[in-house]
This record gives structure tokens, sequence and C-alpha cells, in this order.
């Protein structure tokens, strides 16, 4: 198995404050590897780093061993890496097959692709994906109409619209019906299984952590704080006094 | 469905065709009108469907302006003489001098201003929200401005469009040449963005409005439309604004052309009047707009300008969603939005 | 382009000092719209027509054959409840919602002052006859008519006193609470509504001193309001919301720039000259931004 995700050394500091110190870590593709700690720790902001919503201080990061510290956003994206949000962001406007629509990939980028008509194949894919979360039924609804669990599982259909290499997932479960969550746990396998998608999963709930990951890094107050096999996470002194002590 | 809409289509159409000998009186008056719709309809590509509400739109109306009188007259005499001497006092077109001049002009009306917004695209559309919408204020009157510092297009006084030739027609035959042209240029700007929003480009320009920064992380570079929706109002704008400076037979920089404070304003107006985002707004919008305004300026002469401030302040407070969206919420229907309340209800299910 | 300036140093002198005095005039200016600004998130397209309001006061004054520098203590008085009044009509429905409703809805007030001060006061540009003398510096080669001095210090004055108002008076603290969170202030008894309208109210105040101070030094004109907004909008976003030593530095660096670009392009490219200024330092902000990927919220 290859690496897919490096991040090597990174840095980022806003102002004074030191978001993330020295963060190590690797992804093996094809793998679901999950990222944990306590709020604040620099868990999506090292999501941030890692796609380039920001620039990074020092490190880089090589995704399928391309350097994409320097990177735009759309073309770390294009490059097969994304990622979805804590705060949901979805096409509040437009409707759910029109937000996967929009979130699917194009073959290229020339002035005749930019005015031609959506092909039809495409709404039939995304009719698929939405059922795929459970959101057939909704879907000619606005998508700013969602619910906020029910926005969380639009953006996951959008991001397998786009037929992603890797997918940084921020705490997908959360605000979702907890009767729904043994449902995403099987998808998110799914998706890594049968679309050969690696999963880098930040996650609260620790239940579905430890189900879903094969690895599991450690964040606290911006440094990696250990890394292992959810048995060995679970059992981790330092991890448990990070959450347990955690301001 | 499909065929009662061709059908409305085809009484508007000919209900255009047929206005100059209905109303002949009022030929200018409907020409002015179907420019103050493409000038909402331009503006709604940035403001309605992408969410960059411009306030400089104007620019490239004043360009346009500017650069198909400055052909018209510079493919014959010198413009610099035509400006200082009071133009046609000196120079007479030949009727074939006239209207190669104008169609050269409207040709180069559109594809200037469009290079423009294509140059100037990268810099100014990086801003967002507020930021865009005062920085493009500022563009819009410092073209003005500067336009009235510049002698070779007249300065501060302007400089007059070519006189209509003598010998082809008279003032009716003018007024119906102008008339179609404004009706043709408004009904091809009209089809073009209709086409073009139902393609890619019109659902990215909504994603972008929606969520900018999310259709930037799904790997679309936002930056490129962006400027190819400018470039397409631009053009447009910069025919509409040979048309006007022609009908008007006198282009003056802050008042006319960029004319910045007023319609550079009204077009954001007309267009939320409407109902901004959706492809028929901004066309009910600056009938309605131009309604209001004939009536102010009719019936309330001396207080035109106090009624108009408050007729803004009325919309932009009161009636921000405009007659579309006014009716989007009164008959969701119609507008293809069908909301099952049992979709609406449903329980999300993974099995 | 007249580049005489550069060959004599002293018409440099001049014109920074011109400059000068004519910036504090316009960071009081911008020290209203940033108080709006960033306590009730409204952009206040129509704050160079307060300005003209108030200008237009003391020119009344003037024409009544009162000293139109009397016209500090009486403008902003008017002025004030001018602005209530405009937040209690209108303002208010736009205070909460973004701020381009704002810009739209000012603009709209700002096309009815213009028009009500054009019925009233005629399209004539005006001047008060302040009569206050010139002060000759230099060896008589730098002219400063002391209308200008005495504007400079009035606005020096003003905003000290506005400054320490807000520091120590309950209102000046209520008024800080809401800018940092109107919720919380909401919570703990702060009557956020009159917070908004005495906040609107005071920096119409300050549009009215400022008015009447340029009645003195300049012209009044019913069109010329939108200058004074736009080098307002300027100063605050150069300076940013809150920082005040901010706001007197950058007004006086515009009002330098201004009288620059007088002596350089000529008078009739002073007013384009502006709005290019702030087209230059929006763009240039946008591209120093874009460079840590960030974007001017």
């Amino acid at each position: 198995m290859s690496t897919i995700l490096e991040v090597n050394q990174v840095y980022k500091y806003f102002g004074g404050v030191k978001a993330n110190e020295d963060i190590s870590l690797t992804v093996e593709q094809g793998s679901i590897v999950g990222l944990i700690g306590p709020n604040g720790s620099g868990k999506t902001t090292l999501f941030n780093s890692i796609v380039g919503t920001h620039p990074i201080d020092k490190g880089n990061i090589k995704f399928n061993d391309i350097e994409v510290s320097q990177l735009p956003v759309p073309t770390v994206a294009k490059l097969g890496l994304l990622r979805t949000f804590q705060q949901t962001r979805i096409y509040g406007k437009l409707n759910c097959i029109q937000n996967m629509l929009i979130s699917s990939k194009p073959e290229k980028d020339t002035i005749f692709n930019i005015f031609s008509k959506i092909p039809e194949d495409l709404t039939t894919k995304a009719e698929n994906l939405l059922q795929f979360v459970g959101l057939h039924q909704k879907r000619k609804l606005r998508a700013g109409d969602l619910s906020f669990g029910q926005q969380k599982l639009l953006e996951l259909a959008m991001a397998l619209m786009n037929e992603p290499k890797m997918l940084l997932l921020d705490e997908p479960t959360a605000g979702i019906n907890p009767t729904l969550i043994n449902g995403i746990i099987d998808r998110l396998i799914k998706v890594n299984k049968e679309f050969g998608i690696t999963l880098l999963v930040i996650e609260h709930n620790m239940r579905v952590i430890m189900s879903l990951a094969q690895r599991i890094f450690c964040l606290a107050h911006g440094q990696m704080l250990a890394e292992g096999t959810p048995g060995q996470i679970k059992n981790d002194k330092r991890v448990i006094d990070a959450y347990l002590g955690a301001q | 469905m499909k065929g009662n809409k061709l059908i409305i289509y085809g009484l508007l159409l000919a209900f255009g065709l047929a206005a100059p000998f209905i109303f002949p009186a009022y030929k200018l008056q409907i020409s002015f009108m179907w420019i103050l719709v493409i000038l909402a309809l331009t503006w709604d590509v940035q403001g309605g469907q992408m969410g960059y509400n411009s306030f400089g739109n104007i620019l490239f109306f004043g360009i346009g302006m500017y650069i198909c009188a400055g052909i018209q007259i510079g493919m014959f005499f010198p413009l610099a003489e035509w400006t200082s001497s009071g133009g046609e006092k000196t120079f007479l077109h030949t009727p074939s001098q006239y209207f190669q001049g104008f169609f050269v002009g409207l040709i180069l009306a559109g594809i200037v201003p469009a290079i423009v917004a294509a140059l100037i695209g990268y810099g100014i559309l990086g801003l967002r929200g507020h930021y865009f919408a005062i920085c493009t204020l500022g563009l819009g009157i410092a073209a003005g401005e500067i336009a009235g510092g510049i002698e070779l297009i007249g300065a501060g006084q302007g400089m007059t469009a070519p006189p209509w030739p003598k010998g082809i027609g008279d003032t009716e035959l003018r007024s119906e040449f102008f008339y179609f042209l404004c009706f043709i240029l408004m009904v091809v700007t009209f089809i073009f963005l209709k086409w073009a929003y139902q393609t890619r480009f019109g659902l990215i320009l909504n994603a972008i409005r929606d969520n900018e920064d999310k259709a930037e992380a799904m790997g679309i570079y936002t930056m490129r439309y962006k400027i190819i929706g400018w470039i397409v109002s631009a053009f447009f704008l910069g025919i509409a604004g040979g048309l006007m400076g022609n009908m008007v037979g006198y282009i003056e920089p802050t008042e006319i052309a960029f004319a910045g404070a007023t319609y550079g304003v009204f077009m954001v107006l007309m267009a939320i009047l409407g109902g901004k985002g959706t492809l028929w707004g901004p066309v009910i919008g600056a009938v309605a707009f131009h309604i209001f305004k004939e009536g102010f300026w009719t019936f309330f002469l001396g207080w035109q300008y106090v009624a108009l401030g408050a007729l803004i302040v009325v919309i932009v407070v009161f009636f921000p969603e405009g007659i579309m969206g006014w009716l989007r919420e009164k008959y969701p229907e119609k507008f293809g939005e069908i909301v099952d309340e049992a979709d609406r209800k449903a329980q999300v299910e993974l099995k | 382009m007249d580049l005489l300036i550069f060959k004599a140093p002293i018409l440099m002198v001049q014109a920074s000092m011109d400059g000068i005095l004519l910036g504090v005039l316009f960071a009081l200016i911008a020290y209203g719209m940033a108080l709006q600004w960033g306590v009730m998130n409204i952009i206040n397209i129509a704050q160079g027509e307060l300005v003209i309001m108030g200008g237009y006061i003391a020119y009344f004054m003037y024409t009544a054959g009162i000293h139109p520098a009397l016209g500090i203590i009486v403008s902003p008085i008017i002025m004030y409840f001018v602005g209530w009044f405009l937040y209690k009509t209108v303002i208010y429905k736009v205070v909460d919602r973004d701020l381009f409703i704002s810009i739209l809805a000012t603009f709209g007030i700002s096309i009815l002052t213009q028009q009500l001060m054009n019925f009233v006061f005629g399209a004539d540009v005006v001047v008060a006859q302040s009569n206050f003398g010139t002060t000759m510096l230099f060896d008589n080669s730098v002219t400063l008519p002391n209308a200008k001095i005495f504007s400079a210090l009035v606005s020096i004055i003003f905003a000290i006193a506005l400054v320490m108002y807000m520091k120590k008076s309950r209102l000046g603290r209520a008024i800080r609470a809401t800018a940092q969170n109107s919720r919380a202030a909401k919570i703990l008894g702060v009557d956020t509504e009159k917070v908004y309208a005495a906040t609107f109210g005071i920096n119409a105040a300050l549009c009215g001193v400022a008015g009447s101070l340029i009645a003195i030094t300049f012209t009044l004109h019913p069109y010329v309001g939108l200058p004074y907004t736009v080098r307002s909008f300027m100063i605050v976003i150069v300076a940013g919301l809150g920082n005040l030593p901010g706001v007197a530095l950058s007004g006086m660096g515009l009002g330098v720039f201004e009288e620059f670009a007088d002596y350089i392009l000529g008078t009739e490219f002073r007013i384009g000259s502006v709005f290019m200024l702030l087209v230059f330092i929006l763009v240039y902000r946008r591209f120093k931004l874009s460079r840590k990927r960030e974007y001017l919220k």
C-alpha cells in the first residue's frame, strides 16, 4: 500500500496562537484514519492546511507525492483531495439535485464545456447518490431548507459526486440523528471499500471513530499527542488525560 | 406548458415589433425602456445570479458610448476637431459614411468594454461583498470624472454624436431605426442569457452566489466564471451604450455616459424591484421602474427626484424580494418548485 | 500634468499643510462613518449628504446675519435630531440585514436629501464667509486661511471630546458594548434600539460639525456629498475600525494626496483621483490578502 497523504512537520500560527505545531502524519491509500482531540486542538486547522484554505508557515504536505501546500484550493480539489466542513457548506438557494450537479467532476474546463448543458446521466448519478445517503425523497427541496444533519448528508453526497481519491471528513456524524449513525458508519465503510476512497475523519464520537478507523491520530493543544490503532489509543493515558483535563 | 410559453413569447415579440406603430409618439421612450431592460438584465448576471452587487457596470455602458461615437467620427474626420468645433457644423457624414461608421462603432462598442472587463476582472472581482460594491461604485464615478477631463472626447462639455444623415427619411424614420435596434439588442440579450443560465455556466454562477468558498473547495476555478460573466455583461452594455449615445445625440461624461450616480444605481433597483436572480425579474423591474419614473416626471415635476429617492428606499427596505420573489412565494408550483409536504416532513432513512 | 510643484519646494509645503488641515476634517467625518459601521454594521452612503446638510445649516445662519462659525454648535444639535429621525423612519429596518441593503437604502436617502437641499437652497455653489483672515508663513509664501486652521482645531477638539464621551459616559459605554456584542449587551439590559438611534444621531451630529466647517472653508453644493462619503469610507478601510490614530493619520494622508493631485493633475481631476485612489487601495488590499488566501470581510 502506498502513502496517499504525507503531512511533514507542519506549523500554522494565527498571530501568536500556535494552532498547529510540528504536526506529522501519514495516511495509507485505501485506509480509514481518524483524527481526534479535544476542542481547540487544531484538527480543523490541520484540514484547512492540507487542502490549502490557508497557507502554512512551515513544513510540507504531499498528496500522491505532489507537494500541495502552495497550491490554490481548486487545484488541490481537482487532484482528488476533498473535504467536508464542520459547519456545513452547501448551496442554499439551489435544490439538492442542483447541488449535486454542480459538484460533478467536469472533464475539461474549456469554453465549450462551460456553456454546455448538463448531461442527463449526471442527474441519474446524482439521484443514486442522494438515495445512497437517504436524501432521495428530499431531492427537490432547497438545500437551505434542510436540517443541519440532512445538510451534512448532502455534503457527503456532493463530495462523492466529485469522485475524489481522498476525503477529509470534518465530524460527519455531528448533528445526525443517533438512530442513523450506524447507517452512516456503514455507508462510510462502503465508500471506502467499494469506491476505494481513502478517508481521514475528524470525530468526537468515540464509538464511531473506533469502529471506523484503522489508525488514529490524537491532537492536543496544537501538537500531535499520540497515534496508534483504536485499541492502543483507547487505553493511552495521555489521550484520556487530554480529554478529561481539556479546557 | 411548452406550447403556452411559445405563444406568450410570440405575442410579446409581436407587441414589441408593432409598438412604434401603435404608439408613434412614444417611440424613443419605449426604446429607452428597452435599454433599461438591458441594463437590468446585464446587472443581474453579477448581482442576482452571482451575488456580486456591482455599482459600476455603468463603466461598460459609458465606454461603449464613447467608443461608438469616437469610431463613427474618427473613421472619417479628425476627432479632436469635431469635439472642439461643435462637430456636425463643420463635418458632415454622407449616408454611407454614417451607417458604416455606426455599425463598425457598434461592434467595437461591444468588444472594447468586453476586453476592459477581461483586463480588470482579475483585480476587481477578487473583492467581495460590500468592498466589491463600493469599489465598482468608485470605478463608475471615476470613469465619468476622468472622461470629463479628456479634451479629445469633449471633456466636461461632452461631444455630439453624428446627426442623422440628410436625405434618409425624417425624424420618424430615425426613431423607428433606433427603436428596432434597441428592441433587437434587448431580445438578443434576453435570449442569450436565457440559454446561458441553463448551462453549467448558470449553475456555477449560482454556486458562487450561494457559497463561493464551497465552489472553490469542490474544484471550481471561480475567477474564470466571474470574469466570463462580466465580459458577457460588458459586451451587451457596451452596445447598448453605443445605441444610447446616438439616440440622445449628445454624450456627456457624468450624466449620460458614465451616469454612475443615477443609472448606475438605478439598474440595481430595477433588478431588485423585479426580483433579482430571475430571468424575467429584471425585465419586469425595468419596465415598472420606467413607468414609475415617467409618472413621477409627469405628475411630480419639481419633486420627481424626491419621489424617486423615496421609491428606492421603499423598495429596498420593504420589498427586497421584488415582484418575482413575491410571486414565487405565492405560487411556487408555477416556478417548478414542487413543495411536497410529504417530502418536507420525510425522515431520512438509511437501510 | 503640472510638475511645477516638485521644482518649487515651497509649493509642496503649501500643499502638505493644506492637505493636513483638510485631512483632519476628513478624519472627523470618517470617525462618524466608522462609528456606525462598527456599532450597527451600516455603510452610510448618505454620509456626505449629512455633511452638506450640516453645512447648509451654517450657511443659513450666515444668510440670516449670524456668524457661521457658530454653526459648530447649532449644526450638530439640529443634525443629531435629523440622524435620530432617519434612524427611526428608515435605518432601523436595515440594521439587522446585510451591508448591501444598507448601502442601497442609504443611497436612496442620499438622493432624497440631495433633492431636498436643492429644493430649499438651490443649485448654486455657495460659501459662508467667516472673515477670519489669513495666516502667512515662511515669508508670505505659504498662505493658510485662518478658517482652515480654525476648522482643523475644532475637528480635533470634537474628536477628542467624542472619544472621552465614549469612554466615560454611560451612553458611550453602552454603545461600545453593543458594538462588541449586541446580543450580550441586550441581555445585560442595554436598550439597543436607543443605542442605535443615538449612534446614528451622533454620527449625524459629527457630520453637522464637519459640514459647518466646510461651509466656511470650502464650498457647498447639493450634489457634492458623494466624494465626502467615499473619502470617509477610504479612511475607515485603510485605518481599520476602531483604530483612532489610524483614522487621523489616514485622513491627513488623504488630504495631502488630494492637494498634490490638485496641483499635478489639475482641479478638474481632483475628485476623479479620489475615486481612483479608492479603487487602487481596494485592489491593492485584495492582492495583498490573496497571498494569505484571505478576503476583505
